[in-house]
Order: C-alpha cells, then sequence, then structure tokens
C-alpha cells in the first residue's frame, strides 16, 4: 500500500495531547515502543506516519526503526478502518466449516477487498487469525459484536444491520 | 452474603461470551433481584466448561443442573422455576444430563467422562477475577510449600521426577529447561517468561486457563522464578485474547494486593513481580526468540541458538521461557508430587494434555485427557462424533507446524513420540477434525497460505521456500499440476525443514508431508485425473443436474448468479457449463438433490 492513498492526516490536539501522555507513561522503560504504538493506534484508530513521527520524535526512536516495527505487526495499520470493522476468521476451525464462503460474499457484496475501506468509510475487511471461538464456527466480527455458527445466506442480513 | 442456598455459574469464556452469555448474566443478576433472592441466590461468572459448542452454559448448584444455548429470554423461567419453586428447567437441560426424577452429573456424561483435569481444574469452577475462590481451592499453598519447604534445588528436582514436558508443542523436558536456567548465574537480572501467544489457529487452550484461573498461571511463574533465582517476570500474550488480558492484570493486582506478588513474599526474602505484554499479530512471535524480541520492543524475528535462552535471552540476560498450559499444572506437581503425577500418561508423556477441538465434531470445545488416550475416544466419545452422518476423514494436530491423521491410525494412543512418528505433532493442543467433504489438498494449501503470510522473511527457505511450494500447491488445485510437481514438493518439503532457523521454517512443510504420505491418491487425482474427489476444488469441479430427480421447479435457474441454468418449467434444467461459475448456490438452493457435484 502506498503512502498516496492514504487520505490525509486529521489528528487533533486533544489527541496528540493523549499521545504525549502516553509516550511519557513509558519513556524509559524497556521495550516501550510496542505499548506507545498499541495505545497510539487506539487514540487515532491507525498509525499513519504523521503519528510515528511524534512518537519518534519524543520516544527517541528513529523513523526507521518505527515503521519497521508496525509494517512487522499485522496488528498495527497505516491505513484507517472503516466505521464498522468486519473481521472474518480464517482460523482452521472456521475454515473447514466454509468461512472462505463468506469472506468472498462480504467482499462481492461490498466491492472490497481484505485490508480495505469502502469509499464513504463505513466498512472496512479483514481475514482475521484465529480469535478462539472455535465452537461457533464459522465466526464473523463487526466490531465488537461476534457472529457465529453464520452461513453465506446470513451476509445480507448482517450487513443490513450496518447499513439502515 | 455468608451462605447460598443456590449458585449460579454462568460461563465468561470467549466461546460463550460471543455466543451472549453477559446478556445472560445481567438477565440472571435483574431476575434474581426482581423475585427478592439476592440474598440466597449467588450468581458467579467463571471461566471455560468446555463445552462451547453449546453456549452459553450455565450451571445451578447444588442440583448441578447444566443449562445449554441458554438465551436471555430463558432466565426468568429458570429463575422463577428452578430457583424459586425448585423445578428444574428440563427443556433448557443439556440432553444427555435429562434423566427421570433428578439431574444426571455433568461428570457423568460422554463428554466429561474420559477427562481428567489437572490444567483445567479450575476452569469453570471459582470466579477468576476473585482471588480468595482461587485459595479457598489450594491456591498459592504450592508457592508457600516452595518458599518455606522447599530449596531452588528440590523444586527444580520434584520437576524433573514428574517428567512434565513442554506443552507448548516441543515437548522438551521442563525439568531440565528449569536446570539450565538455574546454572545460569544472576549477574545483573534474570528473567520468566510466560508464552500466551497462543497464535495456531484452531487452538485456544491457553486462553482457556488465563480467563479461567489465571492465578495458577502467576503462582506458577512465582515458582519458576525461585527455582532459577530471578525477580522479574513477563507474559507475552495476544492482543486478540481482550478478556484474558483483562482478568490476567485482575489477577496480579489482586496477587500484589495480598502480598503474592511484590517484595518479601511469604515473609521471605524472595521478590518476584510480573508484567503483561501484548503480541500484535505475528505468527512467529510463539517463537521463543522471536518472543524475546517483541518483549524488546522490535520486529519479533527470531535469532539463531545457541545461545539458548536459559544462557542469553531476553536483554541478553539468562531467561526460562515455558508455556502457559506447563505452568499450570506446576502447582499441583508440587502440591500431590511428581510420584502423583508420573502415574497418569504414557511412559515418556507424563500427566495430561488439554486439546481444543474443532471443525467437524459435535461436541466443540475444550477436553483434558490423561496423555495416551486415542484420537478415536477423543473424537467418537468425548466428541461426540462427526455431525450430518458424515464420514470421518482426518485430523489434524499441532496447527501449521503439524499434520493430518487419517483414519486408519485413530487407534494410536496420542503423546508426543506418537505423533512425531506418525508424521505430526503435539503442537499446542488444536485438534481440529474433517470430514469427506475436505479436500486434503486445499488444507495443505490452507496453512501454507498462513505460513507464507507469517514468515517474518529472515531466512531464505522459510521466505521462498514456502512461496514456492504454495505455488506448486495452487497448480495442483487449479488441475494444473503434474506428477513431477508432487516430488518436487516433497523434496523442497524436506530442504526446508533441514535448513530453516526456526521452529516456524522447519515445520511449516509438515501440512504437506503428511498429507502426501496418507492422502496421496487425493493429489494424484487432482493432478493425474484433474478431479477434486471431495469437490472443493473450484477449479476441477463441475455442477450438473440428474434429470431423474430434478422436478423442473426452477428454484436453481433463478437463483444462479450467472445466469447459466435453463429450461422448461416442470421438465428437467440443465446447466451450461460454459457459463457456470461453480458457486454452489444452486446446490443450497435445491430441495431434491438433484444437483451433483463431480
Amino acid at each position: 500500500m502506498s503512502q498516496e492513498q492514504t487520505p490525509a492526516f486529521k489528528g487533533t490536539k486533544e489527541q496528540e495531547q493523549q499521545l504525549m501522555e502516553v509516550i511519557n507513561k513509558h519513556k524509559g522503560t524497556d521495550g516501550a515502543l510496542i505499548p506507545v504504538l498499541h495505545e497510539a493506534q487506539e487514540i487515532y484508530g491507525y498509525l499513519p506516519v504523521e503519528v510515528q513521527a511524534i512518537i519518534s520524535k519524543n520516544l527517541g526512536v528513529t523513523m526507521a526503526e518505527i515503521y519497521g516495527v508496525v509494517t512487522f505487526y499485522t496488528q498495527f495499520t497505516t491505513q484507517p478502518k472503516g466505521e464498522y470493522k468486519i473481521g472474518v476468521c480464517l482460523g482452521t476451525a472456521c475454515y473447514v466449516k466454509g468461512s472462505g464462503d463468506i469472506l468472498n460474499k462480504i467482499k462481492e457484496k461490498l466491492g472490497i477487498s481484505e485490508g480495505e475501506c469502502t469509499a464513504d468509510g463505513k466498512f472496512s475487511i479483514d481475514a482475521t487469525r484465529c480469535i478462539g471461538a472455535c465452537g461457533l464456527a464459522p465466526v464473523l466480527t463487526v466490531n465488537d459484536e461476534v457472529y457465529g455458527k453464520i452461513t453465506v445466506d446470513d451476509v445480507e442480513s448482517i450487513l443490513a444491520k450496518y447499513t439502515a | 452474603m455468608d451462605f447460598a442456598r443456590s449458585t449460579v455459574l454462568v460461563c465468561g469464556g470467549t466461546g460463550c461470551t460471543s455466543s451472549g452469555s453477559q446478556k445472560v448474566l445481567k438477565e440472571f443478576e435483574t431476575q434474581i433481584a426482581a423475585k427478592g433472592l439476592e440474598k440466597e441466590v449467588k450468581v458467579v461468572q467463571t471461566g471455560c466448561f468446555g463445552l462451547c459448542a453449546l453456549g452459553p452454559v450455565v450451571i445451578v448448584y447444588p442440583e448441578g443442573a447444566f443449562y445449554s444455548t441458554v438465551q436471555p429470554e430463558d432466565v426468568e423461567e429458570i429463575v422463577s422455576e428452578h430457583l424459586l419453586k425448585g423445578r428444574v428447567v428440563t427443556r433448557l437441560l443439556y440432553d444427555e444430563t435429562v434423566q427421570e426424577n433428578s439431574v444426571k452429573s455433568l461428570n457423568e456424561t460422554n463428554f466429561y467422562k474420559k477427562q481428567m483435569r489437572i490444567a483445567l481444574r479450575n476452569c469453570g469452577v471459582i470466579n477468576p477475577e476473585n482471588i480468595d475462590e482461587y485459595i479457598a481451592l489450594d491456591g498459592y499453598r504450592a508457592l508457600g510449600k516452595v518458599l518455606t519447604e522447599m530449596s531452588p534445588e528440590d523444586v527444580i528436582e520434584e520437576i524433573k521426577k514428574s517428567g512434565l514436558r513442554g506443552r507448548g508443542g516441543g515437548g522438551f523436558p521442563t525439568g531440565i529447561k528449569w536446570m539450565l536456567a538455574a546454572k545460569s548465574p544472576n549477574v545483573i537480572g534474570k528473567y520468566v517468561c510466560c508464552n500466551a501467544d497462543e497464535g495456531d489457529p484452531g487452538a485456544f487452550m491457553d486462553r482457556s486457563v488465563l480467563e479461567g484461573d489465571p492465578h495458577a498461571v502467576i503462582e506458577a511463574m512465582a515458582i519458576a522464578a525461585y527455582a532459577i533465582n530471578a525477580e522479574q517476570g513477563y507474559i507475552y500474550i495476544r492482543a486478540e485474547y481482550p478478556i484474558a488480558v483483562k482478568r490476567l492484570q485482575i489477577a496480579i493486582d489482586q496477587a500484589r494486593e495480598y502480598g503474592l506478588l511484590g517484595n518479601n513474599i511469604f515473609g521471605t526474602d524472595f521478590c518476584f513481580d510480573l508484567e503483561i505484554r501484548l503480541g500484535a499479530g505475528a505468527f512467529v512471535c510463539g517463537e521463543e526468540t522471536a518472543l524475546m524480541t517483541s518483549i524488546e520492543g522490535k520486529r519479533g524475528e527470531p535469532r539463531p541458538r545457541p545461545p539458548f535462552p536459559a544462557v542469553k535471552g531476553l536483554w541478553e540476560k539468562p531467561t526460562l521461557l515455558n508455556n502457559v498450559e506447563t505452568y499450570a499444572n506446576i502447582p499441583q506437581i508440587i502440591l500431590n508430587g511428581a510420584d502423583w503425577f508420573t502415574s497418569i500418561g504414557t511412559e515418556k508423556s507424563k500427566g495430561t494434555k488439554v486439546f481444543a477441538l474443532g471443525g467437524k465434531i459435535n461436541n466443540t470445545g475444550l477436553v483434558e485427557v490423561p496423555m495416551g488416550t486415542t484420537l478415536r475416544e477423543i473424537i467418537e466419545e468425548i466428541g461426540g462424533g462427526i455431525p450430518n452422518g458424515k464420514k470421518f476423514k482426518a485430523a489434524q494436530t499441532g496447527g501449521p507446524s503439524g499434520g493430518c491423521i487419517p483414519a486408519s491410525l485413530m487407534d494410536v494412543p496420542i503423546d508426543y513420540d506418537s505423533l512425531i512418528q506418525i508424521g505430526s505433532m503435539m503442537g499446542s493442543g488444536g485438534l481440529i477434525v474433517m470430514d469427506e467433504d475436505n479436500c486434503m489438498v486445499d488444507i495443505a494449501k490452507f496453512f501454507l497460505e498462513f505460513t507464507v503470510d507469517e514468515s517474518c522473511g529472515k531466512c531464505t527457505p522459510c521466505r521462498i521456500g514456502t512461496k514456492r511450494m504454495l505455488e506448486i500447491l495452487e497448480r495442483i488445485t487449479q488441475g494444473k499440476g503434474t506428477l513431477e510437481d508432487l516430488d518436487k514438493l516433497e523434496a523442497l518439503a524436506y530442504n526446508i525443514k533441514e535448513s530453516a532457523l526456526c521452529g516456524l521454517g522447519q515445520t511449516a512443510p509438515n501440512p504437506v508431508l503428511s498429507t502426501l504420505r496418507y492422502f496421496r491418491d487425493e493429489y494424484e487425482a487432482h493432478v493425474i485425473d484433474k478431479k477434486c474427489p471431495a469437490g472443493v476444488c473450484k477449479a476441477l469441479v463441475s455442477y450438473s443436474i440428474v434429470a431423474d430427480k430434478c422436478k423442473g421447479c426452477s428454484l436453481c435457474a433463478r437463483q444462479c448468479p450467472a445466469n447459466a441454468i435453463s429450461g422448461e418449467i416442470k421438465s428437467p434444467f440443465t446447466i451450461d457449463q460454459d457459463k457456470c461459475i461453480k458457486c454452489g448456490a444452486c446446490i443450497e438452493k435445491c430441495k431434491f438433490g438433484a444437483i451433483i457435484v463431480q
């Protein structure tokens, strides 16, 4: 994903202040970078280069190292996510019960691929690793809501709940 | 409340929470208050009971009534009938526990009968957010015993004698690991770490232990720290497990408050404290050296061993790293003795193992069985068999590092060594069952996609080798494979096994090798006959309508997104193979079973 596709950064002063508090809290402890990135992503929803720059300057870690860490771990994202984050579990238990077909159906319905966000910023899709709700396979999540034992036919009605 | 005449246990594990147990819990509290029973009935949120397929799960004591798939609407009835009038609500009971005039104990049901709970002993029994409940069941007694009656050498000797082996998958003897870590001098720091980065898809044993009994892990880590002379510990846990992280933090805070973590524990000179570190979604961080690099705040890339972590680990200091389930066994071994532990299991694998049962099986959930239990016992008796009358095809253990066990080996007693012998491995304990509808080539491809995606890129055999293997598998599933491809696949697999840097790369070819070994005929069907026997690989199947069975209702034709189906009403329809996109929409809709996949 190239930087050009990232929408303009819209961080606020309040967010920056929150981020500074986080940085100051962790500064000086060993291995502070990953905990700081976790909390920064919670504040901004993603980790654009502007946020990485603030962390670099104030935590005393080079941009190269931060970028290296951010791109290494799948939970960190440099792209904003949708208002509703859809996750389709592709863990083995879900996969053998057909979650691949469910993912395809959602992609087809929303016209985007995994890792992308719809143009109106409403939905984003991710193929997730096992979320551990294997007893409910196949599973999809929308933000914190979990939908278990679903079929391809349920996709439409689940999406409809959020488009109204 | 000093004494409650009834206790309602509501499962708050991730499985049941996902199916709505929080709403059930709230509803119980509301209804009990509405009936004025708050002084007589206690509601407790526990960890996982194990039978995740039947969630949300509720148990009411003293009767031991096991209610399954309880919805918030059902709660009123349980409260007014059972808790108020003493009449068990039979319609909501787990089928297997229903018997005339009384409730059959859960321990007598097929699911629990053959289980033996050591690591999971408190899961689903206590409230994990209350340290007093853990203490009431002998909690922290092992730590007390160790600190006041045993020397560090005694502790290590006991663990060595118990024969406990690492439950994270490798099966390295835990006592020896502790001995090696103890031998390294504590110059300026030494660490005890817990690997809770449970990344194998389909495995959730460690999560359940942390959600259901977090203090057992904390206690065990303190014991380990005493044994190897360390003062600081880290628990590295997946950020994808929010409930486990929360309960673990509560448990650490409570332990600190009780003086069970911190300075001068049990009035001795021993000091130990713990911190949680969150993973960020990298499978390779389950590998020990990568995990430590990640705790240091860097890209979680593994590094060559030796030096082993026991000599040079976290921040280059001697470090002991064990898995969650390994730790969960420690307090019990200390309390009951090594002899008790060695009486369970097989000759070389002692104790029990927790498995996460998933896939095509009736009782999906968490089971703990003595080592040496056969796959048949787990799948047919405990797991309740395969749904919809389908035939068992294979069981996958060990996740992306393991292999598939075919039906012919179902009676092999499961332990570390027997699994390696048949080309799989114990792994952390995921056990995924597959039936005749699963294509083994597709499954091998699925795991390869996973490893290709998760390869950290540091060493060439894993980064490029697994990619080449995946490309060959893609060719085969598209019907473009040749017999030479199978040989190439095998040669490449052995090459990667021998030359990759870390455990992830060295075991990545296992799913391919084991499916090639036991299901070669399926590979050959893809390559020679250009057919997928299970009807999974889209490029190799064709849909057709059986004229005798088709009633000409046109339902399939209306469903077809490609307008590939046509015909006259009330006479057999046909599928235009050139237009068919093989989506399977027609087969789902047909009420007469007239459409077949070949």
